[in-house]
């Protein structure tokens, strides 16, 4: 006997993801999924950005990673209220996940949340965590094929970050193939040239992120 | 690695429809993955058989139909389907002007069942 089912495999995460939205709502704070492949500058990009935030804005950081603290003892050097996930092996966060982190922090004393995810370019794309925003991280280094390799997170994305901008010439980047990859799958995301080494355009960047939604308490 | 937690969902999906149809066995579950999702069939496939073992789906098979992306051009209107890694250019027409969308599907369409 043949019996229709048709539900999303995700589901019960896209559930979580929801619930975690209403608590980011309530609270008033603006959340962001950053996500890039390991060594591509998610944490560099989240430290420039506190060094660069206005006092009005008061920010909060989940680091997830396979293993170790030394992302998040960075950026609590910082005194910003940062929580550690160690996932153990999953190669992505999902939103059970920081669901459980929320628990570490205080929401309403937060306006503008970083979620730095699990250095993968694959399966972040498909588990929502109840962000406002996707942040995909491209970078210089890992060559300009990227978008057409890995086309599902940089659909995925509502801004691209393309960081060590600097070192364009030298890697034989080519910048306008690597945004035409982006802009086939991906019409509205704007692109992003920052340098989180040299600081360049990351007044850009900054620009960007204060427009979304009100970031301050 | 990340069809582990992927494949749980599938399973729980099953059971829970299994029980409510009252049925005693799952012989098969219908999936479609699209080819810009990141799953592989055969890990999905393996861990359903490892984490299956001793539930109503053991032994089930898994039955996957693979949807593509589409591309769409704005030059020539040509339209066809393509998987990862794509193609900057037009393959019928050269042109740039492509828009590439869907591919993304992950669901359970139907089980079939020992009543």
């Amino acid at each position: 006997m043949k019996v229709p089912v048709v539900r999303e495999i995700l589901k019960a995460n896209d559930q979580v993801a929801a619930e975690n939205r209403s608590q980011f709502d309530a609270a008033g704070v603006t959340v962001m999924n950053i996500m890039a492949s390991p060594g591509a500058g998610k944490t560099s990009l989240i430290l420039r950005t506190l060094a660069s935030l206005p006092p009005s804005v008061v920010p909060a950081v989940i680091e997830g990673d396979i293993a170790s603290s030394i992302d998040a003892d960075t950026i609590a050097a910082r005194g910003v209220a940062v929580v550690q996930i160690n996932t153990g092996g999953n190669c992505h966060l999902d939103a059970p996940m920081i669901r459980t982190a929320l628990q570490h922090l205080d929401l309403d004393r937060t306006s503008l949340l970083f979620i730095e995810n699990v250095g993968n370019l694959i399966c972040p794309a498909n588990y929502r965590l109840g962000a406002d925003r996707a942040v995909v991280i491209g970078s210089v280094a890992e060559g300009h094929d990227k978008p057409y390799k890995y086309p599902g997170i940089f659909a995925s994305a509502d801004v691209v970050v393309l960081n060590k901008a600097d070192l364009i010439d030298a890697f034989d980047f080519d910048v306008e193939y690597f945004e035409h990859g982006v802009r086939i799958v991906n019409e509205h995301a704007p692109i992003i040239h920052v340098s989180c080494r040299t600081g360049a355009g990351v007044e850009g960047w900054m620009a960007w992120l204060l427009a979304q939604r009100p970031v301050t308490v | 690695m990340h069809e582990l937690p992927a494949t749980q969902g599938i399973l729980d999906i099953v059971l829970d429809a299994a029980r409510d149809a009252g049925a005693t066995r799952v012989r098969a579950v219908d999936l479609v993955i699209g080819d810009l999702s990141s799953m592989v069939d055969d890990s999905v496939q393996f861990y359903f058989d490892v984490l299956g073992r001793d539930t109503a789906a053991a032994g089930a098979d898994l039955r996957i139909r693979r949807t593509r992306a589409q591309v769409d051009c704005a030059s020539c209107g040509a339209s066809y389907q393509v998987a990862p890694p794509l193609q900057p250019i037009c393959e019928q027409c050269g042109a740039l002007t492509i828009r590439i969308s869907g591919g993304r599907e992950f669901f359970i369409e139907s089980i079939e069942v020992d009543e």
